[in-house]
């Protein structure tokens, strides 16, 4: 049975008055069992909603430090098992648990066979930065039904270049939350954060009930506040990784990726909304 | 769904698959380029600026002494004779009139060869653009001659070392630069590949190979050739080739992919023929991948055709047979540039001597069939300047102590049995 939606996650962050905090980490990096060690200390640390990803040989929407990051996992040789394990591992803390992926590798496993076997990992859904509602030949609306069978979230894009109909089409095929990228770029942590962000959010908002995360660029609290202000989530990837990518070794790393975690759940509490 | 993304499929193929930050910039090319082609002023420009200034149309040459050698009667569409010297300039020259038309200062564009870069930055230098190329590092030093026009056209070259440093690395970095920029950037996409609206788009700048071709060989023979022939590596000059025939039942058509060190050795590009159905760059196409999904590097002599990946439609027409792909070795492809250059005085790119070697075993088994009336129509995409860096190496031309009387590189009819 597949894990609780996100919509879970965002619903007990309301009733707290604050944004909910999701962090995105990559399944196998730099191992597959120091990966799952690194995700249970974000949960341990305040995360509300994890985001495993699913490293992919072309990442094309990624920066150089998730490329890293990926290109170490698949080095070390991670496969979709691998990623499915670490999901079984996370979603066991009770914490809602989706994963993150182009989407060739979904493609090539299969679609109905992936999302049963997401399922029975106790997973809660999939962010899929390169397929929209409308990808075709075979893409989203495959998806849709399969996510269909199997009671998980899809979790759509929508950017400050999407048009007002196709953010209205885009979240009437989303369940669980909407991933607004708050800049137009790729990943990677940045030093201030976007002003494209809340009017985007907003232009979500008028359309759909669905919570609306922010995500590409915040690594510190400050940023997690002044985001958690105007957004129901506040997502951070990059920073995580670079932690772990930065830690002289693993112990460092994970008591650095604490610290870190921390400083996020602490800027979305002093954000009261 | 809305109109434009289900346009450019084909069959089971193409499509859209991209980053929700680029559909709106992929929605605004396509309606823009409809309306653009639907202008005559729009047209008459393209075919002025192919004309007067890139040398178009290419010629149809005989190539007589091949074709004795062959038994059949050999035509190729000189391409390489173009300005900067493959049929590059066709889809570079249209898209950079878009660009205009659209408003935009800024081109970037993905190079493997370095042929679609050069024609980038030689538009950049015709409309006054700004011109950024990306290029596997694995490239631009077997391409050196390429990086060193594109910098005295003004263009900057960005080697990528990402991945395996070759085009398919060039491309995601290329659309990694566009997703930041798409606002003032057009991206000049160099092949038949990647999501709609690029493989039609691409198709129909270049599709005049064909057109040319067609018209030139019924003017001259009176009738078409039985069958045509181009390499493919994403697929531009193939279906541009390609398209005007399509409809001509009689007409044969084959592609042929780059075999590197043979199909059954594990390195190659050989992605239809090899490769299974999936997703890459943003098209459903034919991808060299493991069972996981990840794409596998390719492998090739031609930096060209050095790409795991395929045009869509190319992908549509193998599946439904009304195309044929073959793979051709280095070895062989290496042979046929040595047999053109000595044969008919043309040393071809090795992205085109994929080609010629391909076209040359199967007009031997036509020649068998039809006699000496049979005709084949090869494309010449490009001319082998940029690759004597590489035929200095496979042929021993740089070593003092293998400097002979004997020219190089048997042509294989002597080897043959
Ligand atoms: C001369 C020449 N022919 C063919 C190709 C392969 O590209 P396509 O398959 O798009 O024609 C290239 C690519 O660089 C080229 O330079």
């Amino acid at each position: 049975m597949s894990g609780p939606s996100t919509r879970t996650a965002f619903d007990r962050a309301a009733s707290e008055g604050r944004a909910a905090l999701m962090g995105y980490y990559p399944a196998g990096f730099p191992d597959v069992e120091t990966g799952i060690a690194a995700i249970k200390v974000m949960v341990e640390s305040g995360v509300d909603v994890v985001e495993i990803g699913l490293p992919y040989s072309d990442p094309v929407m990624d920066g150089p430090t998730i490329q890293a990051a990926a290109q170490q996992a698949l080095e070390g040789g991670v496969r979709i098992a691998d990623v499915l394990r670490t999901v079984e591992a996370v979603a066991a803390t009770g914490v809602p648990t989706v994963v993150m992926t182009y989407w060739n590798p979904i493609d090539r496993y299969g679609v109905a066979r992936f999302a049963a076997d997401l399922a029975s990992a106790g997973g809660s859904g999939l962010i899929t930065p390169d397929l929209t509602p409308d990808s075709a030949p075979g893409g989203g609306q495959a998806w849709i039904a399969a996510a269909e069978e199997h009671d998980l979230d899809r979790i759509f894009l929508v950017s400050p270049s999407s048009t007002d109909e196709r953010i209205a089409m885009t979240t009437a095929a989303s369940r669980g939350f909407v991933y607004a990228t708050a800049v137009m770029g790729v990943t990677g942590a940045r030093d201030q954060t976007s002003d494209l962000a809340e009017p985007l959010v907003r232009r979500t908002k008028a359309v759909t009930d669905l919570p609306v995360g922010v995500g590409l660029g915040v690594s510190n609290g400050d940023q997690a506040a002044e985001i958690g202000r105007f957004a129901d989530g506040v997502i951070v990837g990059s920073a995580f990784v670079r932690t772990m990518l930065e830690g002289a070794d693993t112990t460092a790393g994970l008591r650095a990726l604490g610290t870190l975690t921390a400083d996020l759940a602490d800027g979305v509490r002093r954000a009261r909304r | 769904m809305s109109e434009q993304t289900q346009a450019g499929v084909f069959g089971d193929f193409g499509g859209r698959f991209m980053p929700e930050a680029l559909i709106a910039a992929l929605d605004g090319l396509d309606v823009a380029w409809q309306e653009a082609m639907g202008d005559a002023a729009f047209v008459d420009e393209f075919e002025t600026i192919l004309r007067d200034y890139a040398g178009m149309p290419s010629p149809l040459y005989e190539a007589t002494r091949l074709s004795e050698q062959v038994g059949a009667r050999i035509l190729l569409k000189r391409e390489d004779l173009n300005h900067t010297g493959a049929h590059k300039i066709r889809n570079v020259m249209g898209q950079a009139l878009l660009t205009k038309r659209m408003g935009k200062k800024r081109v970037i564009a993905e190079t493997g060869a370095g042929q679609h870069g050069v024609a980038s930055a030689t538009a950049a230098a015709y409309f006054g653009l700004d011109c950024t190329v990306y290029m596997g590092a694995v490239d631009t030093r077997r391409q050196a001659l390429n990086v060193a026009r594109m910098h005295l056209l003004g263009a900057t070259v960005v080697p990528v070392e990402s991945g395996s440093a070759t085009l398919k690395d060039a491309i995601n970095e290329a659309l990694r630069d566009w997703v930041a920029t798409v606002d003032h950037t057009a991206y000049l996409f160099g092949t038949a590949a990647g999501p709609h609206p690029f493989p039609s788009m691409v198709r129909d700048f270049c599709r005049g190979i064909g057109d040319e071709a067609r018209a030139q060989c019924l003017e001259r023979y009176g009738v078409l050739p039985d069958a045509i022939a181009a390499c493919v590596g994403g697929g531009s000059n193939a279906i541009g080739l390609f398209t005007a025939f399509l409809e001509d039942p009689d007409v044969a058509v084959w592609g042929f992919e780059a075999g590197g060190d043979g199909v059954e050795t594990g390195r190659h590009a050989a992605t239809i023929g090899a490769g299974r159905p999936g997703v890459l760059h943003g098209a459903r196409t034919y991808v060299l991948q493991d069972d996981d999904g990840q794409t596998i590097e390719s492998h090739s002599i031609s930096a060209g055709l050095d790409y795991p990946g395929v045009g869509p439609e190319h992908a549509h027409l193998a599946a439904s047979g009304r195309a044929i792909y073959e793979s051709v070795t280095d070895t062989e492809a290496m042979d046929a540039l040595a047999l053109l250059a000595r044969s008919e005085g043309i040393i071809p790119a090795i992205e085109s001597a994929h080609a010629i070697a391909g076209a040359l075993r199967k007009a031997r088994e036509l020649a068998a069939e039809k006699g000496p009336e049979a005709t084949v129509l090869i494309n010449l995409s490009g001319r082998g300047d940029k690759d004597m860096g590489t035929a200095i190496e496979w042929f021993g031309l740089g070593d003092p102590d293998r400097v002979t009387a004997e020219p190089v590189g048997e042509p294989p009819e002597e080897s043959a049995p």
